[in-house]
């Protein structure tokens, strides 16, 4: 049966082979449906006998008003920024993330550590540094990379309402206005992805393609996945 | 994922940077306000950096002490988010500016905590590693029963962290206050090893303990001038 582990230090007070359970990553940049596509795994699994959480950037209880505050001002250091994402994973870890592994939930989140590293990369973050600040997360079961390239990403994000100030890199900024920023800060985030992709062997999917054809690769990836060590891990299933 | 610790990063920029350091009740604090008024009098430009004072993070800070949502992990990241922005917005550019930076707590008060708490040693280490290193950092050791009478007879509550009750050392605040600052005690006490801290005897009388301090910092004010100098020139 396999436990978890970390990527490097451990958390202070927790016993890791107390978890079962199973951790599961949607990353992606914004507007490769993550939401709708965790929706879907959800009640499907759901369907299929398993207990379902799921968690996703910035809804800490420590840190999210702290966030948000700091980001209608642009009123935080850079690097403080980056730190203050560490806390509220920190905390979405230790308070919802773990407790749901402990009761053997399938915990679907909605990007990771890995989005947090590749925004810190662009905004001038040592890289090492920022892995091994992160180091203390869990090492997920599986992580589905929903891939995009810029062109296709704008149209999505023009269709959805508009270039957000924080995901177009604006408090760098890299470009005249919102549009060229997007374009600039995306193509960057993106690069930092594909690279932590190999890293960290990542199942990439082509979020370009049909919606359908994304959700049901995935509900038969993540259902292989769990039904391989159905019994041996997880909640007691409902037959 | 072995990345360079703090202490990577020298202050190679024309200001300087002292800091202060010892557990409640050495003195340090009197100490530093002291200096700046000295220094002060002599017309050096003088910026104040304090422990837990970013006006952003200092909010969610107390929010997690208030609810007691802090865990070891948070604990440390979260006093780490509100140096970084300290470094960044505040002690950068004000060595950069050619000012003295007077930092009341650096990151020696979170190797001490951090580690108590049980977090890795070396990660923490490697978390500060955006620290610029002093150009001089004092530590003011103190007995363990001294700083707690200084305390302790002038404090009528110890908050919950502060005591340490989240270590579950012992169910009377109190004596987990003074089990915790004994742990800190032997925590600086390796600190001073490892770093080289300037050790200040804070059991001598206050005029004493100035006089030293300003020894020790004279010889760096000559270089303030030429240093500005020199920065603006590059």
């Amino acid at each position: 049966m396999k436990t978890f582990e970390s990527y490097g230090v451990g958390i202070p007070g927790v016993d890791l082979s107390e978890l079962s359970g199973w951790l599961v990553v949607i990353e992606g940049t914004d507007g490769v449906g993550r939401t709708t596509h965790i929706n879907r795994l959800r009640l499907q699994l759901e369907r299929m006998g398993y207990a379902v959480a799921e968690t996703g950037l910035t809804r800490s209880d420590l840190a999210s008003r702290g966030i948000r505050r700091a980001k209608q001002g642009n009123t935080l250091g850079s690097n403080a920024f980056n730190l203050f994402y560490a806390t509220d994973f920190a905390d979405r870890l230790e308070h919802q993330i773990i407790p749901a592994l402990r009761a053997g939930f399938v915990m679907l989140t909605d990007r990771y550590v890995y989005s947090l590293i590749a925004r810190a990369i662009v905004r001038g973050a040592d890289r090492e540094w920022i892995k091994q600040v992160f180091s203390f997360s869990l090492k997920p079961d599986a992580v589905f990379y929903m891939r995009i390239d810029t062109p296709e990403l704008v149209h999505r994000v023009l269709r959805n309402g508009g270039f957000d100030y924080w995901e177009s890199g604006m408090d760098l900024p890299m470009g005249e206005d919102l549009y060229d920023s997007f374009i600039e800060y995306q193509r960057r985030v993106i690069h930092e992805l594909d690279a932590l992709a190999s890293e960290y062997q990542f199942q990439t999917l082509n979020a370009s393609r049909d919606e359908e054809e994304n959700a049901e690769e995935l509900a038969v990836r993540v259902s292989t996945l769990l039904e391989t060590d159905r019994g041996t891990r997880g909640a007691p299933a409902i037959e | 994922m072995n990345s360079p610790a703090y202490g990577a990063r020298a202050n190679y920029y024309p200001g300087l940077l002292f800091i202060v350091e010892g557990i409640d009740g050495s003195g340090k604090s009197t100490q530093l306000t002291l200096l700046s008024q000295w220094l002060r009098g002599e017309g050096y430009p003088v910026v104040f950096s304090e422990w837990n004072s970013s006006p952003i993070v200092k909010t969610t800070t107390s929010r997690g002490k208030r609810k007691r949502l802090l865990t070891p992990l948070t604990f440390s990241l979260i006093h780490a988010t509100d140096f970084s922005d300290r470094v960044e917005r505040e002690i950068i550019p004000s060595l950069k500016g050619g000012a003295i930076v007077l930092a009341d707590r650096y990151v020696y008060t979170a190797f001490a905590r951090d580690v108590i708490r049980g977090v890795d040693p070396g990660w923490v280490r490697s978390l500060y590693r955006f620290a610029v290193a002093p150009t001089l950092a004092f530590y003011f050791r103190v007995p363990l029963e001294v700083a707690l009478k200084r305390i302790l007879s002038s404090r009528p509550k110890l908050k919950w962290y502060e005591a340490g009750m989240d270590l579950g050392l012992n169910a009377d605040p109190n004596e987990s206050y003074r089990r915790f600052q004994s742990k800190i005690l032997s925590e600086y006490d390796r600190l001073v090893e490892e770093y080289n801290l300037y050790v200040v005897d804070a059991t001598r009388p206050v005029e004493a303990q100035q006089t030293l301090l300003r020894e020790a910092i004279r010889p760096y004010l000559p270089q303030l001038e030429r240093n500005l100098r020199v920065y603006e020139n590059v």
